[in-house]
């Protein structure tokens, strides 16, 4: 060990201090967005978390967050639905299953997903990715599944479904590649001894690496609903924005709003001082609880996954 | 040499590669049936190589080819239309080091395998788990702790189970690379007394780079030096009578 | 055996899944890339990436000030958003192995996937509000909180990569260890810093959710640092809301732009990455 000398301590404390930039970053935000919500909570109190109703008409003020608390969970619910699969097998093809040649290019190209900017993603989405979706998927789920409320209501590609889907994409990448990283780090002795007991590679994967992996792909599948519930600029576009009672998620065919594309689409029209920025300031408290709740949890798994098991292999 | 006891198992010609590198050059070695055959040799000399080509084990690393021929019963188990998954029902392994699966109870590290082809849990399968537990020794030590993980055992406990876990697909080959190089003298002496009554319903090879093992439980003997079968017969003769040079040297410990 | 067949066809059918899951993912990306490519090319000319937008119903014009607008955010964002990464990433490779530093880790990590519309917020509180204007340091500032947590995630990374022999022979030569840290490691890790700022840049230079309330977008080129100012991501938003086919064309055209630019970064560190390192991981 090098002992510290002129200079050293205070390269130590600077560097140290800098590394606490974020933590410096959250705790600013917490701090302002609690303080800019006050007056909204103050108004509303309980009916902020609960209520439907969005009006800011001077003297008729009441904003409740419900709706765009509801759509984040149902937007990011379908993401998981069709997302952690899709990713799983995408993770398991190219950690088990792909000849070794191939991996590297693959993996690239399904990174590359993460790349694309969101408000690229959002413009495929109105004039691109919509027309597929009222096609292929909207209209045969109205024909054939319509009367159930859920799907009930006129395709029009521009919804909680296109959001959601849109959504899906938008988490492989991080789904799949920390999945990749968790199977990878599945002892070999295990494969092994699956193998050497007539496993077929099938039953190895599910019986062995998957059971083994669990915990951490669990992680991972919570990383992406963290991305699903921050992601903003390419659900904004596709999801209709619709506001106060309309917004409720009760079908995936109509229009909804999540927490983040309701503050994309309204914040910048409020007037700073009233009580309707303070109520955009609110959801984005609780996008921010949300998003922390869920990012501290998978983190906490992943890597303590990850370390456990490289210990284990090394 | 005598063959008054029919081949099990047998290489012929076998070679194999590490992408480019040539680990195992021409060995044809016959392996009896109810006899225990070691392999020994100094490391890196092919042994591991040789043991995982036997029930097709080798190829699951990247890269890596086999020529040659195993027969196994007078088939060919690099054949054409030949599934690993069926021979290596028949022909268990175990490891260097213990590897129970760990996220499995130990009735179920038995139990694994013949889950794997449709058999439900009930009074048969609770039979075979116990046999095949009593056949490995182990049935005494852990009758009360079935349902604790496989990892919860001590060291020796762990390999003993997983020779229970290979024992209990009801193999005709059990093959064992180095068993025991993770133990300790207590483990070994009680893994060494199990191969030989293995033997009696088995046929058992065995990789070891411990000679007084080999010694003490083989009824053969094949000495591997770089890749090459430098000599194999009985286990008496490779260790009182070596007909080569390479082999006297081995054994008496001049290099390796 | 029965049994047998269908655990041999289960085999197969999950190893076509598989491939089917590659294929699923793959076809969005070509689409975007295709489609970006098809609308967007056409409408790039020297005028359309240097002049700025017409008036409402003549011509469209260009997205000039929307390339200098994200140059200029790029430039302020890194200037003090890389060193600031790199010193925390350097603070938790070297100091790294303590209580403090593993929750720094953490907070860190945490910072990652910190939804950028709320750093927007935030930062329209904090600095559009305490100023009384819009402007390029407010939307710097923003994308610092993307931008520092990347940079600093990878040059730990990189640095911890670095032998420890480096170290220590440094250290045998009398060299403090800050010196060290400085002039040995950061050297050599320097190709790993590089590479993580610049991925953390075509991060950045694709946000537009945080610009909404810092910069407010416009559509002229620089006036100052306490107006608004552009940006490719916001005018592509505003394009696409619009109902005029030329308009829709521009933001495709500003699309292929930044396209352009976010993969170029991507393709291209991972390209070098992999002649330095050879195949693979």
């Amino acid at each position: 060990m090098v002992s510290f000398g002129r200079g050293d301590s205070t390269f130590k404390l600077i560097a140290g201090i800098l590394a606490g930039s974020a933590l410096a970053i959250l705790a600013v935000s917490g701090y302002t967005l609690l303080t800019g919500a006050l007056p909204v909570l103050n108004a509303d109190g309980l009916y902020f978390f609960f209520g439907t109703n969005w009006n800011p008409v001077i003297g008729r003020e009441i904003f409740g967050a419900l709706p765009y608390l509801l759509g984040t969970l149902v937007t990011s619910a379908i993401a998981l639905i069709i997302g952690v699969p899709i990713s799983l097998g995408i993770a398991i093809f190219l950690s088990e299953m792909s000849p070794r040649r191939v991996r590297v290019p693959i993996s690239y190209l399904v990174e590359l997903l993460a790349a694309v900017p969101s408000v690229v993603y959002g413009l495929w989405g109105v004039f691109v990715f919509r027309f597929y979706v009222i096609d292929y998927i909207e209209t045969p789920l109205s024909n054939y599944l319509g009367w159930l409320p859920a799907f009930s209501g006129t395709p029009f590609g521009l919804d909680i479904l296109s959001a959601g889907i849109i959504l899906s994409i938008m988490i492989i990448p991080t789904v799949s590649s920390i999945s990749r990283e968790i199977i990878t780090a599945v002892p070999n002795s295990i494969r092994e001894g699956a193998y050497s007991i007539g496993a077929t590679r099938w039953e190895v994967i599910r019986n062995w690496v998957l059971a083994y992996g669990r915990s951490g792909i669990f992680g991972a599948v919570i990383l992406g609903l963290g991305r699903a519930v921050g992601e903003t600029m390419a659900v904004t576009m596709v999801i209709g924005n619709t506001v106060g009672p309309a917004a409720v998620p009760t079908s995936l065919l109509k229009g909804g709003q999540t927490m983040a594309s309701l503050i994309a689409n309204g914040f910048i029209e409020a007037s700073p001082g009233t009580l309707e920025i303070s109520a955009y300031i609110g959801v984005g408290l609780l996008l921010m609880i949300v998003a922390l709740i869920i990012n501290i949890g998978a983190q906490l798994m992943v890597t303590r996954v990850l370390k456990v098991k490289r210990g284990a292999i090394e | 040499m005598q063959s008054d006891q029919a081949a099990k198992m047998s290489s012929l010609g076998l070679s194999a590669w590490y992408d480019q590198k040539q680990a195992l050059d021409n060995v044809t070695i016959q392996m009896r049936t109810n006899s225990i055959t070691a392999i020994i040799g100094p490391s890196g000399c092919g042994k591991s190589t040789y043991i995982r080509t036997l029930n097709r084990m080798h190829e699951l690393i990247p890269r890596a080819t086999v020529t040659g021929q195993v027969l196994l019963d007078k088939e060919d188990i690099y054949g054409p239309g030949v599934d690993p998954v069926m021979i290596r029902r028949r022909v268990g392994m175990v490891f260097q080091k213990p590897n129970p699966f760990p996220t499995m109870s130990i009735y179920d590290n038995v139990a694994a395998g013949l889950k794997l082809t449709g058999m439900k849990r009930g009074r048969n399968l609770d039979d075979i788990v116990k046999s095949s537990l009593e056949q490995a020794g182990l049935w005494d030590e852990v009758k009360d702790d079935l349902k604790k993980p496989g990892t919860s055992v001590s060291g020796g406990q762990q390999q003993r189970l997983c020779i229970a876990r290979a024992i209990a697909l009801q193999p005709e080959v059990i093959l064992m690379d180095e068993p025991c190089s993770a133990l300790d003298p207590v483990a070994t002496a009680k893994i060494e007394g199990l191969m030989t009554t293995l033997k009696e319903k088995y046929t058992v090879v065995v990789v070891t780079h411990n000679m007084q093992q080999a010694s003490r439980v083989a009824d053969y003997t094949a000495f591997l030096y770089l890749g090459k079968l430098i000599e194999y017969d009985e286990t008496t003769r490779i260790f009182e009578n070596p007909k080569q040079d390479l082999t006297e040297r081995y054994i008496t410990g001049k290099f390796g | 055996m029965n049994s047998y067949r269908l655990r041999r066809f289960k085999d197969r059918l999950f190893s076509i899944l598989g491939l089917l899951c590659v294929i699923i993912a793959v076809i969005p990306l070509g689409s975007i890339l295709l489609e970006v490519i098809v609308r967007g090319a056409p409408v790039i000319n020297w005028n359309f990436l240097t002049q700025t937008p017409g008036a409402e119903g003549q011509s469209v014009g260009g997205i000039g000030p929307s390339i200098q607008g994200t140059l200029i955010l790029i430039g302020l964002t890194s200037l003090f958003g890389i060193p600031i990464g790199i010193m925390s990433g350097v603070f938790l490779a070297e100091y790294g192995h303590n209580k403090f530093a593993s929750l720094m880790r953490l907070f860190n990590d945490v910072l990652t996937e910190f939804p950028s519309i709320v750093a927007g917020v935030t930062v329209f509180l904090a600095v559009v509000l305490y100023f009384g204007h819009f402007s390029p340091l407010a939307g710097s500032i923003a994308l610092s909180f993307i931008l520092i947590p990347i940079v600093a995630r990878t040059t730990e990374e990189s640095i911890k990569l670095v032998p420890n022999s480096l170290r220590e022979a440094s250290a045998a030569l009398g060299v403090r260890r800050w010196r060290t840290t400085v002039s040995i490691v950061i050297q050599a890790a320097k190709a790993g810093l590089i590479t993580g700022s610049l991925l953390a840049v075509a991060r950045i230079a694709g946000e537009t959710a945080p610009l909404i309330m810092t910069v407010l977008g416009n559509s002229y080129f620089f006036q100052g640092f306490g107006q608004p100012i552009d940006a490719l991501p916001l005018r592509i938003w505003r394009d696409a809301l619009q109902p005029y086919p030329d308009i829709q064309a521009a933001g495709w055209g500003a699309a292929f732009v930044l396209i352009a630019v976010v993969l170029t970064i991507n393709i291209g560190v991972r390209l070098v990455a992999r002649g330095r390192h050879g195949f693979g991981r």
